[in-house]
C-alpha cells in the first residue's frame, strides 16, 4: 500500500500542481474582493468559466486565420491570455459597477443573492453565445503543447514510478507563478497595492487619505478577474474541453482554497490552492487502492473537503488567517 | 479671514436628528475648539464637513468654495486633514505604509520623503518604528501616527476628534504641546475635545455644542471663565 502511494507519488505531485495552480489563482479572486468588500463574489467562478471560452475562441480563430503556424506559439498563447485578461477583467469590473455597488450598503445577504443570478446569467450567455455559434455548448480548442515530457523519476529512487506530463504543464506552471509573483509584487510593493490593503483595513479612513475608494475596489474586480480570465484559458489549455459548467464547481474548490488560507490573505490563498490541487490529485490515485476498491477516485472531493472541515475545526480563520484585529 | 464656514448645516442618521443647524466658522491660523459632552454631535460635526456623512442641509463653504456634501477623498484633496476619533490607524500596515497613505496624492517621491521628515521631528518616536505594524502600537504610538499621518497631506485645515482620549496625562500634554507648535507655524486647526480644559487653554476661540446645536462661543478665556461653562464641563 505504501509502496503505491510511493510510486505514484511523482505523478500526484505533477498533476496536483497543474490543478493546484488553476485553484490557487481563481482563489485569488475571490480572496481580494472578500478582503476589500467582505462579498462572497460567487460569479467570480464564471469569469473563470468566460475566460476559457474567450480564450478558446481566440485561440480557434487564430488557427483559422492560420496564425498559429505563422507565429510563435508562446508569442499568440501570450496575446491570447493578454486579450482574454483585458475581457473579463472589464467584464468584473462591469459587474461590480452595475450589480455590487448599487448593493454597497444593502444587507450581505441581498449582495450574495445578487452574485449567484450573476453566475447564472453568465452561465446560460456563453452557453448561448456558443450554442448559437457551434451548435453545441461543449467546446474542444486546437490542441496545443500535448507533447509528452516523461519525468524520469525512477531515477531519483527507485521506488518511484515515472511521472509524464503534456508540456502544457509547463507553461500553465510558469504562467501562474509569473501571476501570483506579479500579483505580490503588486499589492505589497505599489502605491496602489498599498491604497488596496488600506481600504481592505479600513474604507473609510482610507477615503480621507484621499484615496478614491470606488477606483481601488473597481482595480481590485479588474485584477481578480483577469487572473481568473487568464487562468481559464491555462485551464482549456491543459484539460482540452470546455462547457459553460466548468466555472461553478472550480469556483467552489477555489473559494474553498481561499477559505483554507484565510479567506483575505492573498499568499494563503496562493497556499491554500496549491495544497487543494495536491490533496485531490493524492485522493484520487490512492483512494481506491487504500480502501480496497471500496471508495473509487471520484472521492477525492469528498477528502479533499474533509480536510478542508478538519482544518477550520482547529484553526477557524484558516491556515494563514488575518491577524484579528482590536477595534480600539 | 474665513476658511471655513458652516451655515444652519443639519444632518441625520436616518431618524436621529444629530446636528440641528451648526452655524461654526474657522479663520485662517486659529485653532478653535469644539467641545460638549458624549452624543452631543461633535464627531458629526466633523464628518459633515469631511464628507463622511451627508448634509441634509445648510451649507459648508472653504476657502470661499461651496463644499458641502463633497465625497471625503475630495475633502481632503482640497486640504482637509480629519484625524478620526480612535486614531483609525491602518493596523495592518507598517508605520512607513502609514505615513505614505497620508501622502497618497503626491507623486513626488522627494516631497513625500521631506514631509516624513517633518514629522519626525515632531514625533521622533515614529521614526524608530518605521518598520513596526500600525495595529501593535500603543496607544500614544498610535496617536502620533495618526497626527504623523494627517500632517503627511500638509493639509490646510487640521481636524482632530479627540485626540488625548484614553491617553496619559503626560501624552496628553506633549500632543497639546504639538498641536499648539503647529499653529504656532500657521496651521489651522480645528480640535474636538473632551477634555475641555486643555482645550480651552489653548484655543483661540470656542464652541460649546449641546444635543445637535451650537448653545455657546466665544473666545477661549471668555469660555474658560464662563460659569455654565465650567460647572458642565470643567467641573
Ligand atoms: N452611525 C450612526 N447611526 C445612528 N446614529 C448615530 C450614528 N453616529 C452617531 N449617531 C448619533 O448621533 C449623535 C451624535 O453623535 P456623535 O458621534 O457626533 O457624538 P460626539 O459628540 O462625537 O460624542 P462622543 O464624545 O461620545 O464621541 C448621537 O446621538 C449618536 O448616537
Ligand atoms: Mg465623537
Amino acid at each position: 500500500m505504501i509502496e503505491h502511494v510511493l510510486q505514484t507519488l511523482p505523478q500526484v505531485i505533477i498533476d496536483g500542481l497543474a490543478l493546484g495552480a488553476v485553484y490557487a489563482i481563481v482563489a485569488l479572486g475571490y480572496t481580494m474582493v472578500y478582503g476589500i468588500l467582505e462579498l462572497i463574489n460567487f460569479a467570480h467562478g464564471e469569469i473563470f468559466m468566460t475566460g476559457a471560452f474567450v480564450g478558446t475562441a481566440l485561440l480557434l480563430s487564430f488557427s483559422a486565420f492560420g496564425w498559429l503556424s505563422s507565429m510563435p506559439m508562446l508569442l499568440a498563447l501570450l496575446l491570447v491570455l493578454v486579450a482574454t485578461s483585458i475581457v473579463t477583467g472589464l467584464l468584473g469590473m462591469g459587474i461590480e459597477r452595475i450589480a455590487y455597488r448599487p448593493l454597497r450598503n444593502a444587507p450581505k445577504l441581498i449582495t450574495l443573492i445578487t452574485a449567484i443570478g450573476i453566475s447564472f446569467l453568465l452561465q446560460d450567455f456563453v452557453r448561448f453565445i456558443t450554442e448559437l455559434k457551434k451548435g453545441n455548448y461543449i467546446l474542444t480548442g486546437p490542441s496545443l503543447f500535448t507533447g509528452q515530457v516523461n519525468i524520469s523519476a525512477s531515477s531519483i529512487w527507485s521506488g518511484f514510478h515515472d511521472a509524464s506530463v503534456k508540456s502544457s504543464f509547463f507553461i500553465v506552471l510558469v504562467t501562474a507563478v509569473v501571476m501570483m509573483m506579479t500579483l505580490d509584487f503588486f499589492v505589497n510593493k505599489t502605491k496602489w497595492g498599498m491604497a488596496m490593503r488600506a481600504v481592505a483595513q479600513d474604507r473609510e479612513t482610507a477615503a480621507l487619505m484621499s484615496v478614491n475608494v470606488n477606483k481601488v475596489i473597481a482595480l481590485t474586480f479588474f485584477i481578480g478577474s483577469a487572473l481568473g480570465g487568464a487562468t481559464g484559458v491555462l485551464f482549456a489549455i491543459q484539460y482540452g474541453t470546455i462547457d459553460p459548467y466548468i466555472g461553478f464547481i472550480l469556483g467552489l474548490k477555489a473559494f474553498t482554497a481561499a477559505v483554507l488560507g484565510g479567506i483575505g490573505n492573498i499568499r494563503g490563498a496562493m497556499f491554500g490552492g496549491i495544497v487543494l490541487g495536491l490533496l485531490e490529485m493524492f485522493a484520487a490515485a490512492n483512494l481506491p487502492i487504500v480502501s480496497d476498491g471500496i471508495l473509487g477516485a471520484e472521492y477525492k472531493d469528498v477528502f479533499a473537503f474533509s480536510i478542508l472541515i478538519i482544518v477550520l475545526i482547529f484553526k477557524p480563520e484558516g491556515l494563514f488567517g488575518k491577524v484579528s484585529v482590536e477595534k480600539v | 479671514m474665513s476658511l471655513l464656514r458652516l451655515e444652519r448645516v443639519h444632518t441625520f442618521y436616518g431618524g436621529v436628528h444629530a446636528l440641528k443647524g451648526i452655524d461654526l466658522e474657522v479663520c485662517e491660523g486659529e485653532i478653535v475648539t469644539l467641545i460638549g459632552s458624549n452624543g452631543a454631535g461633535k464627531s458629526t460635526t466633523l464628518k459633515t464637513i469631511s464628507g463622511q456623512v451627508k448634509a441634509k442641509s445648510g451649507s459648508i463653504v472653504y476657502e470661499g468654495k461651496d463644499m458641502t456634501n463633497t465625497p471625503p477623498h475630495m475633502t481632503a484633496l482640497a486640504g482637509i486633514a480629519h484625524v478620526p476619533e480612535g486614531r483609525r490607524i491602518f493596523p495592518r500596515l507598517t508605520v512607513k505604509e502609514n505615513l505614505e497613505m497620508g501622502a497618497f496624492s503626491v507623486n513626488d517621491r522627494k516631497e513625500i520623503a521631506e514631509r516624513m521628515e517633518r514629522v519626525f521631528h515632531y514625533f521622533p518616536r515614529l521614526k524608530e518604528r518605521l518598520q513596526q505594524k500600525g495595529g501593535t502600537m500603543s496607544g500614544g504610538e498610535q496617536q502620533m501616527l495618526a497626527i504623523g499621518r494627517a500632517l503627511m497631506m500638509k493639509p490646510k485645515l487640521l481636524m482632530l476628534d479627540e485626540p488625548s482620549m484614553g491617553l496619559a496625562p503626560i501624552i496628553v500634554e506633549q500632543i497639546f504641546h504639538i498641536i499648539r507648535e503647529l499653529n504656532d507655524e500657521g496651521m489651522t486647526i480645528l480640535l474636538v475635545e473632551q477634555n475641555a480644559f486643555q482645550a480651552l487653554q489653548i484655543a483661540h476661540r470656542g464652541y460649546v455644542i449641546q444635543t445637535g446645536e451650537i448653545t455657546m462661543s466665544g473666545t477661549g478665556k471668555e469660555l474658560l471663565g464662563n460659569e455654565q461653562v465650567r460647572e458642565a464641563y470643567l467641573g
